[in-house]
């Protein structure tokens, strides 16, 4: 039987991993994915809950689809300005958009 | 005509405003300008003086009007108008006096590149001092009375290509700024405790008060400006120094609106230096020694304008000794007769001058056949000033005498006839050697002109006449009007009377012999008493000590202020800007620029955010 317990640790690990890569990977494109895996593990919460505790009420499917439409809308910004600098310092890596220190 | 009293003093500020600001360009319109204002103020004036002879206000009695020129919670302060027989005198004097000065004005600065402007200044002084006698609060007074200071100022600076000049307008201000500090601070104290301004108030509210010190605080704050607005000793230092300014406004300033001012405050505010002993000891004192200290330095001075400014000095003490030992009348009146004879002294001497070019006596001599008319009236000038009878000083002087000797105020009456030896002595020092002797090579004198005769004639005339009125051969004179609480018919007392008139006779009969029939040798005297002629020829160094006193103690204090500013002060704030880069230049490396960095210390906050939140130990859900 798969109870509430196991969908909060699955987001859980989800998100972990997603922290995990959006503050260590090197690469802007893996950044920008992991905070979609972090978003994802939001989600997974949110049904699961909805589903669980007021199973009625579609409130937390409602918000998951919101939080879906916000990250498509941030990643494509997001991608847009990873191209933009790709263009003007050929690099990706986010260690060296460091053109803001001291 | 009391009702009309507001335009005594507004007549002659448009005047002023009128000369500068339309008919500058136009001189002998803008001296009738400034002339005729003062004419028009001069018959108000003696409108008024007819009003109170027939009653129309008394000392118990005056006729106030105002109008509330501030008024905000705690804080009222009137603009009005005071009138009772003590500020229609000074009305009628000040007017008066001015008015012969402007009229002489034309006269004696004929020709000079400023004469409008001579004008402006002369009327704007008199507007001032108007101002200030019809006041009836302390604090439209003190308003008026730095007005009167800053045109002694413009006036004694008239010469300001001069250096000497300059320095002495400064001198003037400077040493003024004194007197008002403590004026200023005495009356906010009054203001503190009674919480009004108003002489009238005061003058209920006093005597009820019992608080002897802060009553002795107040009083000898307040009476710090008469010392310095009067020229009383240690503030005196200014006066002799503003003969730097033309002849007509010294005659202004010594016999009508500025060093009055400071005894008609005395006068005003009776009731406060009145109202502790000690108080009315120090104003008695103060005038006595100031009386005495400028008669001895006068004896020796050797320019006829120094002589005569020393000679104020002398007087005004006189004046203060007699309201310190409590006789408001006797102080008043030696305002008003000394205002006739002094400022005819100052207009003689500038005719001299005038004639002559040269302000040192010893320069000078045998006038008296080139200038008869400037000759007799300045004698009846110096007979008056040193007191013989029948002339007015005679009278006034002699009021005071008998006040100091009835209050039983022995060592100042002994002191008061001293003076009034010194001051027959050098009077006539000055006009024996100045009009009789040997006229010196080159010297081509000739009378003045009439604008510069005729005020000396009418001046004359008051010198001789003016003692009358408050004599006591007349009922109802002087001091049935202007008196403190209750009228003081002055006794006849024939010893002071004689014994004055004896001492008087006996300075001018040493004067002749040593300067008009030379039978005693001037330079033998001054060979033998050379220290003591040389210290009085200096003024006691009282210049120097100040001088000394203003280099070496208040410019080292000034130091040690200065290293204070500039390292204490300067040093605790520098710091804390110096601490705050310091730190920002050692915090700015914690901007990393990097993404991940920013990312990992957010999220680092959020989990603390949410423990903190979630553990009830500390405060959480």
């Amino acid at each position: 039987m798969i109870t509430l317990e196991h969908y909060l640790i699955l987001a859980a690990v989800l998100f972990c991993i997603g922290l995990w890569g959006a503050l260590a990977k090197r690469s802007a494109i893996m950044v920008l994915m992991s905070i979609e895996l972090m978003l994802n593990a939001v989600n997974i919460n949110l049904v699961a809950f909805s589903r669980f505790l007021t199973p009625d009420a579609l409130v937390g499917q409602v918000f998951a689809i919101f939080v879906i439409v916000v990250a498509a809308a941030e990643v494509a910004v997001g991608l847009a300005i990873v191209i933009n600098i790709y263009r003007e310092r050929q690099t990706s890596f986010v260690d060296e958009f460091d053109w803001l220190k001291w | 005509m009391i009702e009309n009293a507001w335009l005594i003093p507004v007549l002659p500020a448009v005047a002023f405003v009128v000369i500068v600001f339309l008919i500058r360009q136009f001189k002998m319109l803008s001296a009738l300008t400034a002339i005729a204002a003062m004419a028009v103020s001069f018959i108000i004036s003696v409108g008024i003086v007819w009003e109170i002879i027939q009653g129309g206000a008394t000392m118990k009695k005056p006729v106030e009007y105002f109008v509330n020129w501030l008024d905000l919670p705690g804080l009222n302060i009137q603009a009005g108008i005071l009138i009772d027989p003590l500020a229609a005198a000074m009305l009628f004097v000040v007017t008066f006096v001015a008015l012969l000065v402007m009229i002489y004005s034309v006269g004696y600065m004929h020709g000079d590149p400023g004469f409008s402007v001579f004008f402006s200044y002369l009327s704007l002084f008199s507007a001032s001092m108007l101002g200030l006698v019809v006041a009836n609060n302390y604090f439209q007074m003190f308003f008026f009375w730095e007005l009167v200071g800053l045109c002694s100022y413009l006036l004694i600076g008239y010469y300001f290509h001069k250096p000497s000049a300059v320095q002495a307008n400064k001198k003037a201000f400077i040493t003024n700024r004194w007197g008002d500090f403590g004026f200023m601070l005495g009356i906010f104290f009054l203001f503190l405790v009674f919480g009004t301004f108003n002489f009238g108030e005061l003058a209920k509210a006093i005597p009820k008060y019992d608080n002897v010190a802060f009553l002795t605080l107040a009083g000898i704050l307040v009476f710090i400006g008469p010392i310095a607005k009067s020229a009383q000793f240690p503030l005196h230092v200014w006066l002799p120094d503003a003969m730097e300014g033309p002849t007509p406004v010294s005659a202004l300033i010594h016999a009508a609106t500025m060093v009055a001012a400071g005894v008609y405050l005395v006068a005003r505010g009776f009731v406060l230096f009145h109202s502790v002993e000690t108080v009315a000891l120090v104003v008695a004192w103060v005038g006595g020694l100031s009386a005495l200290i400028a008669a001895t330095i006068a004896l020796v001075q050797d320019d006829c304008k120094r002589i005569m400014a020393f000679s104020t000095m002398s007087q005004l003490g006189y004046m203060l000794m007699a309201l310190g030992v409590g006789s408001l009348t006797a102080g008043m009146f030696h305002l008003t007769t000394h205002a006739f004879f002094k400022a005819l002294m100052f207009l003689a001497a500038g005719s001299v001058i005038h004639a002559t070019h040269k302000q040192n006596i010893f320069e000078m001599g045998g006038l008296r056949k080139s200038m008869p008319i400037t000759t007799w009236t300045t004698v009846i000038g110096a007979l008056a000033l040193a007191g013989i009878f029948p002339l007015a000083g005679f009278w006034s002087k002699d009021e005071i005498l008998v006040a100091a000797y009835t209050e039983g105020a022995y060592a100042l009456f002994g002191l008061a006839s001293l003076v009034a030896f010194m001051t027959a002595f050098y009077m006539f020092r000055m006009v024996f050697v100045v009009f009789w002797g040997d006229e010196p090579e080159g010297q081509h004198a000739h009378e003045s002109p009439l604008t510069m005769t005729i005020p000396l004639i009418i001046l004359a005339f008051f010198s001789i006449f003016s003692g009358f009125i408050g004599s006591p051969l007349v009922e109802t004179g002087f001091f049935s009007y202007v008196y403190y609480k209750y009228p003081h018919p002055p006794e006849p007392n024939y010893m002071i009377m004689i014994s004055s008139t004896v001492l008087a006779l006996a300075g001018i009969g040493l004067a002749w012999l040593i300067y008009g029939k030379k039978s005693i040798s001037a330079e033998a005297l001054k060979q033998r008493f050379q220290p003591i002629h040389t210290l009085l020829y200096n003024k006691f160094y009282i210049d120097e000590l100040y001088l000394w006193l203003f280099d070496k103690v208040m410019l080292n204090i000034s130091t040690a202020f200065n290293w204070n500013d500039r390292h204490i002060v300067d040093g605790i704030f520098d710091g804390i800007g110096d601490l705050t880069r310091a730190a920002g230049a050692r915090l700015r490396f914690i901007h990393t620029g990097s993404l991940q960095n920013y990312a990992l210390v957010i999220f680092a906050a959020v989990v603390i955010i949410m423990l903190w939140m979630a553990v009830p130990a500390l405060g959480g859900i």
